[in-house]
């Protein structure tokens, strides 16, 4: 779960911990771990020499602050640098001033496309536009039925007709004015960016409608690959932006940064999902940490250090630690946790949560429950939780206005959880690591390395 | 404040937070969650029959798709309207069953030889190749730029080092002194790894054989099928291709065109029905038929998606039962796939123990070199590689060639 590349950072660390200085061999060994952990990301190769070499730069001789440890100040330099590739200005869509506004998709089979043109369509009437989707992949088998089932999901209308895609684009135009749709979405086939053919059919379908926007869709997934199809693409049809597929599963999503780095447009929209709501504008940070792999832990940091008690949380490590981590110190954790904002926001700044988790919509109140749930148990249950049996049970239930399921629930969850610590063997870790923690952390400068 | 420090707690709360979560989720959702001692709520084994038949049939009996006004310009034969033929529906079928004329046997495939479709993309990987071969000895140099191109072809940093430090030690212990011996070296090693495996696809005699394709979102599942239809028809099999895709828009649809395409069998069940029941019923109907093989599609998913997993183990589960015979799970994997192709062919073969890998679109730059990491970490063989969309774009996988198009 943990696999991150801060984990990693902390390993390097360790070795020089109480030095406060970054030798040349700490240096070198962190931007090993950033290449690796970007290639492993998909980032292109050639975009991860250029950025370890930034990164390098900015590394010797920053300042470090006192609040953070050396390795989460390179984490927050990381972070920085790829926040700045991948976001830079933001796209805002502008409408044309004699309508329709086109809107042109292209990219690699499968990427997206059509799914991708459905949800823009839904995303235009949402605001307020109307919005024609055109159908012009008239090679691949069912790609206009696909789009007709699409938009009449989004309750927006299809255009398509038989011959030539050049064709359907010009056609569409006259259709938009007849049927005073304001917005064009033009679906295009799938196609390789060595095609010559059909590379030059979607420049004379551009031609046809010279859109206000042409994106490239590529999916999250993409290897190496990405930057010579992104390369291929924006020589051809001078891309606008990126929309970014398939962020839904686990794929870190290198690709982002590589085709941001090569086409320097930015990243509109990103898809997360089949359904046609899964679908919005492009957050950044949120990419560059998962790039990253490693949640939104920086935002995280910072709201801990704000809130949390650090006393509290090593008083809790320490429990761990010993394996006498009760409920009450669970109800206590969960305190501080609802201090740090809305559950929902934090778990998406998490790394490695399972996708049911992230993907459940989140109510606070039901973490009240939780906690109604242990105020309702003694003192003496809450530290021995075997203890319960079945009339403790009604009774808890029944004071804290839930059913006995749920404290079963609760209780089964609570075991896992310090069945989980005991076996990762992170109680020890962590109340290794407070300890340390206590001796005090200096800030401290890194030390450019001698070259 | 320590990060791991941090991050733990916050988990730890979060799980109270899943708590909550489970607790509302199954309030709202019975089903959802079982009680953790009974065993998990699987709907039966047996593909559930639809109560309401008569309706569920009737609207899809005349496969005219009412919304195009033109037909689809697909590379159809002239008559396409003719050879649709739905059978009537005997008994209280859910499935539609779309039986082709017994159009002209389709024309045995010409077959794209590996290295005429690969060609063309090469010459990326080639350029540093050809860099390493121009060079008199073996400096860093040699050994960056080979890292480099196994890199750039997706084949991953743990496997390149680990392929990497063994070429090494044979450069100790063989006295291996130019770059294209090492070349050579590392294409000999990477041909092994690949020819280790078990490449054929399985055919068992007496019943009719299903074959399973799974994979995440648009790799190529349909089109696979379709191309594998033509191949074995062309080696005179009867084939019945199930649309279990009964989710995508237009998935069944699609797969359809293709079934008209090679002359092949379909059955397909309602929009949005139990894919289970319609590999059920396209097993059955090959049994009944005499078919050789059942080829069923199944919807894209991602491998994180619990319960679209759960589905698909489900449809395995059917797939194996008698009259038919599960042969082949083929992973379909996106040549143009990332360091993810590792994650999705462990959760897919864990879900559904996948037999075998389909490599497709190696026709474009990408270089598939995550099949070596997938070789390398499961053992799992590559079968098929897909070289374009066209029918006859598919050829058995060939390490050898596979590996001189990566170095050639
Ligand atoms: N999980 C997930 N699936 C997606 C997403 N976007 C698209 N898909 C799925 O990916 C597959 C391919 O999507 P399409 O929209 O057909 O892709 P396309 O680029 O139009 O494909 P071609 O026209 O064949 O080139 C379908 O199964 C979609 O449902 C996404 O954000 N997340
Ligand atoms: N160039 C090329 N394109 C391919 C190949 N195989 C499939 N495609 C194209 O990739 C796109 C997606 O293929 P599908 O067969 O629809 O993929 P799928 O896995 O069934 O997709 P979903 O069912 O949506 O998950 C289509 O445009 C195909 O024509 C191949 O080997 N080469
Ligand atoms: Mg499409
Ligand atoms: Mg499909």
């Amino acid at each position: 779960m943990f696999e991150s590349l801060s984990d990693r950072f902390e390993g390097i660390f360790t070795r020089m911990r109480g030095r406060g200085r970054l030798g040349e061999t700490e240096v070198d060994g962190v931007l090993r771990e950033i290449r690796v952990a970007l290639l492993e990301a998909d980032v292109n190769f050639l975009v991860v020499k250029g950025m370890v070499a930034r990164i390098k730069e900015r590394c010797v001789g920053a300042d470090l602050s006192k609040s953070l440890s050396p390795a989460q100040q390179v984490i927050k330099i990381v972070n920085e640098e790829l926040t700045g590739v991948l976001g830079g200005e933001a796209l805002k869509i502008t409408y044309a001033s004699r309508p329709p506004t086109v809107v042109l998709l292209a990219g690699l089979q499968g990427s997206g496309k059509t799914t991708t043109a459905a949800k823009l369509g839904r995303w235009f009437k949402q605001q307020g536009r109307n919005p024609l989707l055109v159908g012009a992949d008239l090679q691949r088998p069912a790609a206009v039925e696909q789009l007709r089932v699409l938009g009449a999901q989004a309750g927006v209308p299809v255009f398509s007709a038989g011959g030539d895609p050049v064709e359907v684009a010009a056609q569409s135009l006259a259709e938009a004015q007849r049927l005073g749709r304001d917005v064009l979405v033009v679906d295009t086939a799938g196609r390789l960016s060595i095609d010559a053919e059909l590379m030059d059919e979607v420049r004379r379908v551009s031609e046809k409608v010279t859109p206000k926007y042409t994106f490239l869709v590529i999916d999250a997934m993409t290897g190496q690959d990405a930057v010579n199809t992104a390369e291929a693409f924006h020589a051809t049809l001078e891309l606008d932006g990126v929309i970014l597929t398939k962020l839904d599963g686990d794929a870190r999503g290198g690709a982002a940064l590589s085709v941001k780095e090569v086409v320097g447009r930015p990243i509109a929209f990103a898809s997360t999902g089949e359904k046609l709501a899964d679908f919005d504008v492009f957050h950044p940070e949120r990419m560059a940490s998962r790039i990253l792999g490693m949640g939104d832990v920086l935002t995280l940091i910072e709201k801990a250090e704000q809130t949390y008690d650090q006393a509290e949380a090593e008083k809790a490590a320490t429990a761990l630690a010993e394996g006498r981590f009760t409920l009450e110190d669970f109800l206590e954790q969960m305190q501080q946790i609802k201090k740090m904002g809305p559950i929902s926001n934090l778990v998406g700044m998490l790394p490695g949560l399972p996708k049911e988790i992230k993907q459940a919509e989140i109510d606070d109140r039901e973490l009240g429950k939780v906690e109604a749930l242990i105020r309702s148990m003694t003192p003496a249950e809450r530290v021995d939780p075997a203890i319960i049996n079945g009339s403790r049970r009604a009774r808890i239930a029944n004071g804290s206005g839930t059913t006995t399921s749920d404290v079963n629930m609760l209780l089964k969850q609570f075991k896992e959880v310090q069945h989980m610590m005991g076996q990762a063997g992170l109680g020890g870790a962590l109340a290794r690591k407070a300890k340390k923690n206590k001796k005090g952390k200096k800030g401290g400068r890194f030390t450019p390395p001698s070259n | 404040m320590e990060l791991a420090l941090i991050l733990i707690l916050v988990g730890l709360a979060l799980l109270g937070t899943a708590t909550a979560v489970a607790i509302s989720l199954r309030r709202r959702r019975p089903e959802l969650e079982a009680p953790p001692e009974a065993p998990p709520q699987l709907p039966p084994e047996a593909p559930p029959r639809p109560v309401a038949l008569e309706e569920e049939v009737a609207p899809d009996v005349e496969p005219e798709p009412v919304a195009a006004p033109e037909p689809l310009p697909v590379d159809l034969e002239p008559e396409p309207v003719e050879v649709v033929e739905p059978e009537p529906v005997e008994g209280p079928e859910p499935v539609e069953v779309v039986e082709p004329e017994p159009v002209e046997a389709p024309p045995a495939p010409v077959r794209p030889r590996f290295r005429d479709r690969l060609g063309k993309a090469r010459s990326l990987l080639a350029g540093y190749v050809g860099s390493i071969l121009s060079r008199s000895s073996i400096d860093e140099e040699t050994w960056d730029e080979l890292e480099e191109a196994l890199i750039r072809a997706d084949v991953g940093v743990g496997l390149t080092s680990k392929l990497l430090d063994g070429l090494r030690d044979r450069v100790k212990s063989e006295g291996i002194k130019t770059p294209p011996e090492l070349v050579n070296a590392l294409k000999e090693d990477l041909t092994k790894r690949l020819a280790q495996t078990d490449e054929g696809l399985h055919h068992e005699a007496g019943a009719p054989n299903v074959w399973l394709f799974v994979g995440v979102n648009g790799v190529g599942k349909t089109t696979t099928i379709g191309k594998v239809a033509l191949r074995e028809a062309a080696a005179g099999r009867s084939v019945v291709m199930a649309a279990g895709d009964t989710f995508r828009a237009a998935a069944a649809e699609q797969l359809g065109l293709w079934a008209e395409r090679v002359g092949a069998d379909l059955v397909r069940g309602n929009e949005g029905g139990d894919p289970g029941s319609v590999v059920f019923d396209a097993v059955e109907r090959a049994a009944a038929r005499g078919a050789d093989l059942v080829l069923a599609d199944t919807a894209g998913r991602l491998h994180t998606k619990v319960n679209l997993m759960e589905e698909l183990k489900k449809v395995r589960r059917v797939a194996e039962r008698p009259p038919g015979r599960l042969t082949e799970v083929l992973l379909v994997i996106d040549a143009t796939t990332g360091q993810n192709g590792l994650v999705q062919a462990r959760q897919f073969a864990e879900a559904v123990s996948v037999t075998g890998v389909v490599l497709t679109k190696l026709d474009g730059t990408a270089k598939g070199g995550i099949v070596l990491a997938i070789e390398d970490d499961m053992g799992l063989p590559v079968k098929l590689v897909g070289l374009g969309e066209s029918p006859e774009d598919l050829v058995d996988f060939d390490p050898e060639e596979f590996v001189d198009a990566l170095f050639s």
